[in-house]
């Protein structure tokens, strides 16, 4: 009776040790890497999720743990996801991050889409001391938000730096005597619209052009056919829409019908996506608009396929923010990788200094900004190509003026 | 009466003493999720302190919200806090007590469907002014706000509110509305003001709901039309101050505060299904509380207000 006795209070305390032991083990190695996010799945912001940001997300946590995850020290941790949705709200966004960070106790947290969202959620993440790679966000304001947050990565540029290059441009066209002097300006009345409205009308005057033509229009406006056509009375050699992508569908299909074909003619966001090939077919041929990629370059080609193996339906990425944000991705690894550990001071502080090598090519930010950007894309053969700042590299030749519309 | 008065009175005080220290378990998320408690509570009961006694449904919660949102936007970085509050909540008065003028000649179904377009009116009328004034859409609020001032000013004002209303419910401006609610011809026969009791009373809501929106503006840094005059709102504290019971002070609490944590529960635990749960989670209500929660207790303490009314008898 003793022995047993003592046996079973051995064996117990033996197992207690052994869990003791394993419980701290346990709490010493990091086992996986917690990623947490909240993206807008539903509310206005979900076409834009779902084109640009999802698909990278998914697609890169499904590489990353295919290859044994991500390094850290000697050893690979797969990484594990926690997701909500912000339904397009800011407040709703917050709270999702404040959660990720109280309650799931995640490691790292990826953005959520959109300028608005990217600014609501900047002060949270800035007081917790998570690095915040914006990479769907474009405002005038990124160099001063970086060094307010210096957590903060805004790799998609400001609207100003946009409007310039695609003036200069212009500039550039019109010295080949490519192009005449007058300029129809559309804008929708909305965040982007006008902020690259109200950078483009100084720039354009600057640079001599005659704006034939400067309106905007109300969100959601259904039939753009009376702007298109008073523009085309006034025949400009240019024609600029800052737009969103229904209304960059709209006013392209307006201006084939009406037969309004300009020498440039170069439309919003939405330009760029899958979808705008998909539905104008042969006559995105020479059509402008902002973002762009180097579609020659090796690593691009191999991004894309990967991409149209990984996501629902084989959906193509768009030719602007989808590298980015993939790139801004393959630049979090790699900066954790480096250091070696969930050291999140220190992980901010290699994205600040270090070189990055991503699917856009090598990145070294300066003041957390990148020094490179892709603001003119043309389509031409049925890819998006990088035209303007020409001095980048794989930027093609400006296709002037724009072929004719052809019947579909 | 009085006895239970004070009881109530310093139940309260304790109520409020012990909430003011929750910012400081230090827990962010707590925190978050409190702000958004109050600023529900606030707002349902602000919503049920017209639309209750009234009848009156109305679905401007949203505009007087944006308004104040919208003020701290364009004033937030220049004026000194308090100055900044005090412009936003006369900004709500003025244009309640203009819209509660011209409208609250309507009724039924006409004023829902009016205070409906409001929102949409004052948006775009923003919009306009933004896209074609001030050449920006979307401001920075950089104001030197924590969390905690935003959770402690809301709480001020429930504590406020409430004072406010239990006021009003003594006052004869109160007893005036009840009136309006059971008939408002009958109210315009005993010589009740109508008009000036209706908007009184609505421009009294309105600036707690503006107030509400001004204090809640520092937590997004970016503030744009869309985020500002979000309708869901609307929607939401209407359907909280229903579940509550809005013919009592205290009922739109009693909804305010279930919905807003179920709001949290389904949105962290079933993100992709979140909208059909929450549907059929208002059919639920619809169906089975006509008469919200405060119209369970009400029918539970029936039998004995019977028998005290016979024992006065």
């Amino acid at each position: 009776m003793t022995t047993f006795l003592t046996r079973r209070v051995a064996l117990l305390a033996a197992a207690t040790c052994v869990a003791t032991l394993g419980l701290s083990a346990a709490a010493e190695a990091q086992t996986s890497i917690k990623i947490g996010y909240a993206i807008s799945r539903t509310g206005p912001n979900t076409g834009g999720a779902a084109v640009t940001t999802i698909p990278n997300y998914e697609l890169w946590v499904k590489e990353v743990n295919a290859g044994g995850g991500i390094k850290l020290g000697d050893k690979r941790v797969p990484i594990e996801v926690v997701q909500y949705d912000d339904r397009s709200n800011a407040e709703e966004a917050v709270r999702a991050l404040e959660r990720l960070i109280n309650q799931d106790k995640v490691d790292f947290i990826l953005p959520p889409w959109g300028t608005g969202l990217n600014l609501a959620v900047g002060p949270t993440l800035n007081r917790e001391g998570y690095p915040h790679l914006a990479a769907t966000a474009v405002t005038d304001r990124a160099p001063e938000l970086a060094k307010r947050w210096p957590n903060s990565f805004w790799l998609l540029g400001t609207s100003g730096d946009a409007a310039k290059t695609l003036v200069d441009l212009l500039s550039k066209l019109r010295d080949e005597k490519k192009i005449g002097d007058t300029v129809a300006m559309v804008s929708i009345a909305d965040g982007f619209g006008i902020d690259l409205s109200t950078a483009a009308r100084p720039a354009l005057t600057n640079a001599k052009f005659k704006l034939a033509y400067d309106k905007s229009y109300p969100i959601g406006t259904q039939d753009l056919a009376p702007i298109v056509n008073e523009i085309k009375a006034l025949n400009p050699d240019v024609f600029i829409a800052f737009s969103y992508p229904p209304d960059t569908l709209a006013l392209t299909e307006q201006s084939r019908i009406a037969g309004f074909n300009p020498k440039v003619f170069y439309t919003g966001v939405g330009t760029a996506f899958p979808l705008y090939k998909q539905k104008f077919g042969k006559n995105t041929e020479g059509v402008m608009g902002i973002g762009g990629w180097s579609g020659d370059s090796p690593a691009i080609k191999d991004y894309l396929a990967r991409h149209k193996a990984s996501a629902a339906n084989g959906a193509e990425p768009d030719r602007w923010a989808s590298a980015v944000t993939y790139a801004s991705l393959q630049m979090l690894q790699q900066a954790i990788e480096r250091v070696g550990k969930v050291d999140r001071a220190a992980v901010i502080k290699d994205l600040q200094t270090g070189t990055f090598d991503t699917v856009i090519g090598k990145v070294k930010l300066e003041n957390n900004m990148p020094t490179r950007y892709w603001w003119v894309g043309q389509w031409q053969d049925g890819e998006f190509y990088g035209i303007a700042p020409a001095k980048n590299e794989g930027a093609r030749t400006a296709i002037v003026p724009k072929p004719a519309w052809v019947a579909p | 009466m009085s006895a239970r008065i004070a009881g109530i009175g310093s139940l309260a005080l304790a109520a409020i003493a012990l909430l003011a220290f929750v910012p400081r378990l230090g827990n962010a998320y707590y925190l978050a999720l409190s702000i958004s408690l109050l600023q529900y509570t606030v707002l349902a009961t602000a919503w049920g302190m017209f639309s209750g006694p009234t009848r009156y449904v109305s679905l401007a919660t949203t505009a007087f919200f944006g308004v104040g949102a919208y003020t701290v936007a364009v004033l937030g970085e220049i004026l000194p806090w308090p100055l900044v509050l005090l412009i936003a909540a006369a900004l709500g008065a003025m244009v309640a007590g203009v819209v509660g003028l011209s409208t609250l000649r309507l009724s039924g179904v006409y004023f829902v469907i009016f205070t409906f377009g409001l929102t949409e009116l004052i948006r775009q009328l923003v919009v306009w002014f933004e896209v074609n004034k001030s050449r920006v859409l979307g401001r920075y609020v950089f104001v030197n706000i924590t969390q905690a001032d935003i959770y402690w000013q809301l709480l001020a004002l429930t504590a406020a509110v409430f004072l406010l209303g239990w006021l009003i419910a003594r006052s004869r401006l109160g007893f005036a509305l009840r009136v309006i609610g059971e008939d408002e011809t009958v109210a315009k026969h005993c010589g009740i003001n109508t008009t000036f009791a209706k908007v009184a009373l609505f421009t009294i809501s309105a600036t707690i709901m503006t107030l509400v929106g001004a204090i809640m503006a520092p937590r997004w840094t970016y503030i744009e039309p869309s985020i500002a005059f979000n309708s869901m709102i609307s929607f939401q504290v209407l359907i909280m101050a229903l579940l509550g019971g809005a013919h009592r002070l205290w009922g739109p609490v009693l909804g305010a505060i279930p919905l807003t944590l179920l709001f949290e529960l389904l949105s962290a635990r079933f993100p992709n299904t979140f909208t059909i749960i929450l549907g059929c989670i208002f059919l639920v209500i619809v169906y089975m509380l006509p008469r919200g929660v405060a119209g369970l207790f009400e029918r539970r303490s029936a039998p004995s207000a019977k028998t005290t009314q016979r024992v006065t008898a």
